[in-house]
């Protein structure tokens, strides 16, 4: 696997070669804010509000799978939430991850439903049990927890046993 | 006291009142189309259904028995598991992850542990990760038996899930034999395995695996020709590749949509790259191709078990990392060494380096992915799995509208959902 290569400039020099890299670098120089490469796997760090133009770019360059949209909370560090996309290329048979951070007062990042419909359901996920609102996602209901749920449970400040 | 004479009669003082059900919900409002006054009604399916295989709900809205919109509506089996796991230690999750998809116990254990391990930077003995595949291949056959068990239930052929389930009972007596345990198994370990398999352990796999592919014929003779079964699935729930892809759908029904990728051949782990099998794709997209396709597949399962048997290999079955992996019993009662080890990865955990992975598997049902990040203590910062059943679901939609109600039946069968996977 190699040494972790943990700074944008490494990454962009060593993966030069990168397909992912290449395109990014191309169309959109200044949103990757960072980058890292360890243990095998890409990470990009993406600026909040280039996430969807960043998951066109990368679908137009042949990353044509969205395998999973998460979250991290990193309370009580800010900027508090970690929104992680996984994209899988069918063909370079290579997988890319993208982040994007998120402040913890009225955290949002832009929906990705338009480039892959199937962020409906990951994406509402995300909004039920961390509160992350995502625009334009065409119905941000809660799907785990019941409608009238109160807080969201995976946030760390939420009692892994709940309120009693 | 209420006689048979008064109860529930309307003038009854003793009956509580009654709740109104009515035919509309929230999730779906039904609407009168083109004059037609209440030309749609919205029907209700599950959550206690048989043919839901689980507690999935499904609100449909139908004009006549056309499915005109269909919303899933899950979540009724969520128990937290992601936020439990944030609350043990590395070793303690491995017996959560078994609940999980609750039909192929083993492969949750080896995506659990191949994204821990690769934390770690562990390197994993190679008589580890061959019975890894073997018990894997096991797990796949396991949950395929019972898919096409409940499938063919579900479509009105009863006889072929009591054939079905008289093999998977001799898979979970291997489970049994290898792992105390008949589902929730757990046999697996942060750095190798539990324990070496019993002595005779190979010797019942091959007289499983030996017997297997008479069987599978056996299945294949009650329905593959049956009239009735084919009409059922013949051309229903249609999925076209674009749209299996950007819905997100792995594993079979992605195959039977005409897409060539499974990640044990295309992104290889624990040395599946040593086996030599076919990745059987089909380009009908319909539930009869996931049905060929998966009886296929069943085939290339039995192969990799039997290269996996001949090829066995020797050695250790845990890494060598005594700070991850507790020590033998034996060393544990004669080394002092050991024995501090011993006590401080029971009662402190280890620690993992910080950092990030995912780690996909293909398991029965399609990609199966563990998010672990580490923040360099004991316990994980965040565990998240990434089901195939879950992503599927959304597909489901675009797989029955305008078919009838008696096709959703037949589509939910043919993505093999496990609403414990869904709802984690």
């Amino acid at each position: 696997m190699g040494e972790a290569l943990l700074s944008k400039d490494a990454v962009f020099e060593s993966l030069a070669q990168n397909v992912a890299i290449q395109a990014l670098r191309a169309a959109h120089p200044d949103d990757v804010t960072n980058a890292k490469f360890d243990r095998g796997e890409l990470s990009l760090v993406i600026a909040a509000n280039a996430i969807r133009a960043v998951c066109r770019t990368l679908q137009r360059a042949g990353y044509n799978f969205l395998e999973d949209v998460t979250c991290v909370d990193w309370y009580p560090a800010e900027p508090r939430f970690q929104v992680t996309y996984h994209i899988l290329s069918h063909k370079l048979k290579e997988r890319v991850r993208l982040e994007v951070m998120v402040e913890s007062i009225d955290p949002s990042v832009d929906s990705i439903t338009p480039v892959w419909p199937s962020a409906n359901y990951y994406e509402r996920e995300v909004w039920d049990l961390f509160g992350v609102r995502f625009h334009g996602h065409p119905g941000l209901r809660r799907i785990m927890m019941p409608d009238d749920w109160e807080g969201h449970p995976l946030r760390k400040d939420y009692p892994v046993e709940g309120y009693r | 006291m209420p006689t048979r004479d008064n109860f529930g009669g309307p003038d009854n003082p003793n009956m509580p009142e009654m709740p109104q059900f009515t035919a509309t919900s929230t999730l779906v409002q039904p609407r009168p189309e083109e004059g037609a006054k209440d030309r749609t009604m919205v029907l209700n399916m599950g959550p206690q259904h048989p043919s839901t295989h689980g507690v999935l709900r499904i609100v449909l809205e139908i004009d006549g028995e056309t499915v005109v919109k269909l919303v899933p509506d899950i979540g009724y089996l969520h128990t937290g598991i992601e936020k439990t796991c944030e609350a043990k230690f590395y070793q303690q999750v491995v017996p959560m992850t078994d609940r999980v998809d609750y039909l192929s116990p083993l492969s949750n254990n080896l995506c659990y542990c191949l994204a821990v391990e690769k934390l770690l930077q562990l390197e994993i003995p190679d008589r580890a990760q061959w019975i890894r595949v073997l018990l894997n291949e096991l797990t796949r056959l396991n949950s395929h038996l019972v898919w096409l068990g409940t499938h063919a239930m579900d479509i009105g052929a009863l006889t072929v899930f009591l054939y079905t389930f008289r093999e998977r009972e001799e898979i979970l007596r291997i489970f049994e034999h290898v792992s105390g345990q008949r589902m929730m198994t757990s046999y697996f370990r942060v750095g190798g395995l539990a324990l070496e398999p019993p002595l005779d352990f190979f010797d019942s796999v091959q007289a499983l695996v030996k017997i297997l592919p008479e069987k599978i014929d056996e299945y294949e003779n009650l329905l593959t020709g049956n009239p009735i079964f084919i009409n059922r699935l013949k051309g229903v729930g249609y999925l076209s590749p674009e749209d299996a892809i950007s819905l997100g759908v792995t594993g079979p029904p992605l195959r039977a949509s005409g897409v060539d990728w499974d990640l044990r051949r295309d992104m290889p782990y624990s040395s599946y790259d040593k086996f030599r099998f076919n990745v059987p794709v089909s380009t009908d997209g319909d539930v009869w191709a996931r049905y060929v396709l998966r009886l296929q597949e069943m085939r290339e399962s039995v192969k990799i078990c039997q290269q996996a048997l001949d090829g066995m290999p020797e050695g250790d079955i845990k890494a060598n990392a005594p700070h991850v992996v507790l020590p033998d019993r034996e060393k544990m009662k004669t080394q002092m060494e050991a024995l501090i080890y011993h006590f401080k990865i029971v009662t402190e955990g280890f620690q993992v380096p910080a950092g990030e992975v995912y780690q996909t598997i293909e398991s029965a049902r399609g990609e199966m992915g563990y998010y672990v990040v580490s923040d360099g203590t004991a316990k994980p910062w965040r565990v998240h799995m990434r089901y195939p059943s879950f992503a599927t679901l959304q597909a489901l939609e675009k797989m029955c509208v305008g078919r009838l109600i008696a096709d959703v039946v037949a589509v939910i069968g043919s993505i093999d959902i496990i609403l414990g996977e869904v709802d984690r």
